[in-house]
């Protein structure tokens, strides 16, 4: 689009972007609006971080937990505290965050549908399963074979919805009704697991199946950042590709893009980014549903940007892991239900009130 | 977030009432009605009969006649008729409330399970449970009544907002993302009490077996009154499936209508759920698979229900009883593997939109 001139012979730019130019790679269309979404949710988040930092149950004042954090003062219980308890546990909610959010949206723009997330095609219901045979069945209970159980869990049932659904051409309709089904059948085979298994052990899977960052330290982090920091640069490298996916099929092999190649690319990074984050956190819900939408939204795209995405999944749940840690304090909720909640009734208002906004002409997938 | 669009069955609907001689479908009707009330007959024994200690015929029906404290009588009327009779009341109540829906909503996906009623019931109960500390059938059915009301009452609320014919997946979306919403809140309450988690993780699964007689006691006369309702609508569902113009220019009156089902559906889910706890399917499976065989009459297709649903969650039950010894599988847990296939099968005729 950039190369278009007007009629004034000047080059043409969209109103509502700048144009960077970079002296090797040409140029780099950015959404203006978008950049300032994501610098500001990016410094709300890194703000609610700090606060879920410095303030908790344990007594010890912000200052003072400033002070820890910062110059490694204070007694070894309130270096335990800060540096072994809160910050591995904020660092996670950011990550995985980031990780659900970017993922959604790259699960959105392939299947060119608001609700192409790992929730509707049963990859959370399917992950829960595969955590909690783990968890009630297997003898072993490491963050390790439990993590293993749900990604292959996930795995298996967003591949069975996507082959029953594959039939006679992809819709979005049989996606999300074969993943109701699906889930339907998983969610009771979770219930009679829960209710088969001692007292003890059905609590610990059933705070561990809604998804939870309680008990979070460095060890299980490490794997989380490595895939973080390699698939999250790489989703966005790969935005430029969905865009010109989203413009349909014909158009963009017309435009010359192997369509395959970048479909693979884009959902083995997303589902790189969804098992990781299921397997550090458990099943956490909605957020890969809410973040993509809400963030375009916000900063009025015309497409599901990942980045805004990624930054809005990043603060969506460090809020909502704060929420979990405070609201009934000194119980924590598992960040997971306070995420379904809220995003299951997001998702509810959007189905009401999206009359308008399916009127309103825009490029949104779907 | 156009992509949720179905075809309207409607079209097939009119098609099929002119092609099909209506005499023909009533001899059909009564046939599958008599054999249906046979095998109903047939399960209901058979429930008694069979569990962790197998009984004969004759030593039923000795047990059944006798009452006379023998260990027969004991098994057969102490504890294995509640749950036999419970399998019939339930079942009868959420295969009527299926119809009720589909003719309601004109949409052939709806269920009390799938559209979040059930969810909504459940909701409410464990929230009267943990804030107030209500407990016992009797409070918990007249919760589970309102959180039964409300639900049905707010994805009503969402399918009567879009005239559109197009919005079947979009329902079924509606009542999972309420289903979600509410089942994480509900966990949350559950999460505070380990007395309150230990009971409700029995009970969410939906179960018929020892609930007692007290719960069955309770929800009858609700079930009754929900199924004359139902069956007092059946002629003005008919013209209901023609169009909300058609049924009025044909003397319905929309606002009766749509009270007298929504009243009926909130009885019979309600009474169900508060007895039985959630259970899915039975209101999808029944009214489809009765639509299979005798058409699209709603009166037929109500009475007939009344025979299938008793049919099907008795032998859920029988099967969970059968297949899983020691042990026993719940009523639903088997339901939703008998339905959820059913749903599928469902999803992949549709034309693809």
């Amino acid at each position: 689009m950039s190369t278009t001139r007007t009629r004034a012979g000047a080059r043409y730019l969209p109103p509502g972007y700048w144009c960077v130019r970079l002296p090797r790679f040409g140029s780099l269309l950015l959404h203006r609006r978008t950049l300032a979404v994501v610098a500001g949710l990016s410094v709300v988040a890194l703000l609610v971080a700090a606060l879920t930092v410095v303030t908790g149950a344990y007594h010890l004042t912000p200052v003072e937990a400033l002070r820890t954090l910062v110059l490694g003062t204070g007694s070894d219980l309130d270096r335990f505290i800060v540096l072994d308890q809160r910050l591995p546990r904020v660092l996670a909610a950011l990550l995985v965050g980031a990780a659900l959010g970017a993922a959604g949206a790259i699960f959105q723009s392939v299947s060119r549908n608001p609700l192409g997330s790992p929730d509707i095609i049963g990859f959370t219901t399917g992950a829960a399963t595969g955590g909690l045979l783990i968890i009630l069945l297997g003898g072993s209970v490491t963050s390790m074979t439990i993590g293993a159980g749900t990604i292959v869990g996930g795995a298996i049932t967003a591949l069975a919805v996507v082959l029953i659904s594959l039939r006679r051409g992809l819709s979005g309709d049989r996606l999300v009704l074969g993943g109701i089904a699906i889930s339907a059948i998983l969610a009771s085979v979770n219930d009679y697991l829960l209710s088969r298994s001692a007292i003890e052990e059905a609590e610990v899977a059933k705070a561990w199946q809604h998804g939870s960052l309680n008990a979070i330290s460095w060890q299980p982090l490490l794997p989380l950042v490595l895939v973080a920091a390699i698939a999250i640069p790489a989703s966005l490298l790969h935005v430029r590709n969905l865009r010109i996916l989203e413009l349909g099929d014909d158009t963009a092999a017309g435009v010359g893009l192997g369509l395959t190649r970048t479909r693979v690319t884009a959902l083995t990074i997303g589902v790189a980014l969804t098992a990781i984050a299921v397997a550090t956190a458990g099943p956490i819900g909605f957020l890969a549903l809410a973040a993509p939408q809400l963030a375009r939204r916000l900063s009025r795209s015309p497409g599901v940007s990942v980045l805004a995405s990624t930054a809005m999944g990043a603060l969506l749940l460090i809020i909502a892991d704060l929420a979990a840690q405070r609201v009934l304090s000194p119980f924590q909720i598992p960040v997971g239900l306070v995420t379904a909640a809220v995003g299951g009734a997001y998702l509810i208002w959007l189905l009401v009130f999206s009359r308008q906004q399916s009127a309103r002409p825009s490029r949104s997938p779907g | 977030m156009s992509p949720l669009s179905l075809t309207s069955s409607r079209e097939h609907v009119v098609e099929d009432r002119h092609r099909e001689a209506p005499r023909r479908r009533r001899g059909v009707a009564a046939g599958v009605f008599l054999l249906g009330a046979g095998i109903v007959v047939l399960l209901f024994f058979l429930s008694l009969a069979i569990g962790s200690k197998p009984l004969s015929f004759p030593d039923v029906w000795h047990g059944l006649t006798t009452m006379d404290g023998s260990r027969e009588s004991i098994i057969v009327w102490q504890l294995r008729m509640p749950r036999t009779v419970l399998a019939v009341l339930v079942g009868a109540a959420l295969a009527v409330a299926g119809v009720m829906m589909q003719a309601l909503t004109r949409n052939p996906l709806a269920e009390p399970g799938l559209l979040g009623v059930n969810s909504g019931a459940a909701f409410v109960v464990v929230l009267s449970i943990t804030v107030l500390g209500a407990t016992g059938i009797g409070t918990n059915l007249w919760f589970a009544f309102l959180g039964s009301a409300l639900a049905a009452g707010f994805v009503y609320g969402i399918s009567i907002r879009r005239t559109h014919a197009s919005d079947h997946a979009r329902l079924v979306l509606a009542g999972a993302a309420l289903t979600a919403c509410l089942g994480s809140l509900t966990g949350i309450m559950t999460m505070f009490n380990t007395e309150v988690f230990s009971s409700y993780r029995f009970w969410v699964i939906g179960s018929v077996a020892e609930r007692g007689t007290e719960p069955l006691v309770a929800i009858t006369p609700f079930v009754l009154v929900g199924l004359v309702l139902a069956l007092a609508c059946g002629p003005m569902l008919n013209a209901l499936a023609l169009g909300d113009e058609q049924a009025t220019s044909l003397g319905v009156r929309l606002a009766v209508i749509r009270g007298l089902a929504f009243a009926s559906i909130t009885l019979l889910c309600g009474a169900a759920t508060a007895a039985a706890g959630p259970i899915a399917f039975v209101g999808l499976v029944v009214p489809h698979a009765l639509r299979l065989v005798v058409g699209v009459e709603q009166r037929v297709l109500l009475s007939l229900s009344l025979i299938a649903g008793p049919a099907l969650v008795l032998a859920a039950d029988i099967i969970g009883r059968i297949v899983a010894p020691p042990g026993e599988l719940e009523v639903g847990l088997v339901t939703a593997f008998i339905g959820a296939p059913v749903l599928l099968a469902l999803i992949m005729r549709r034309r693809s939109s």
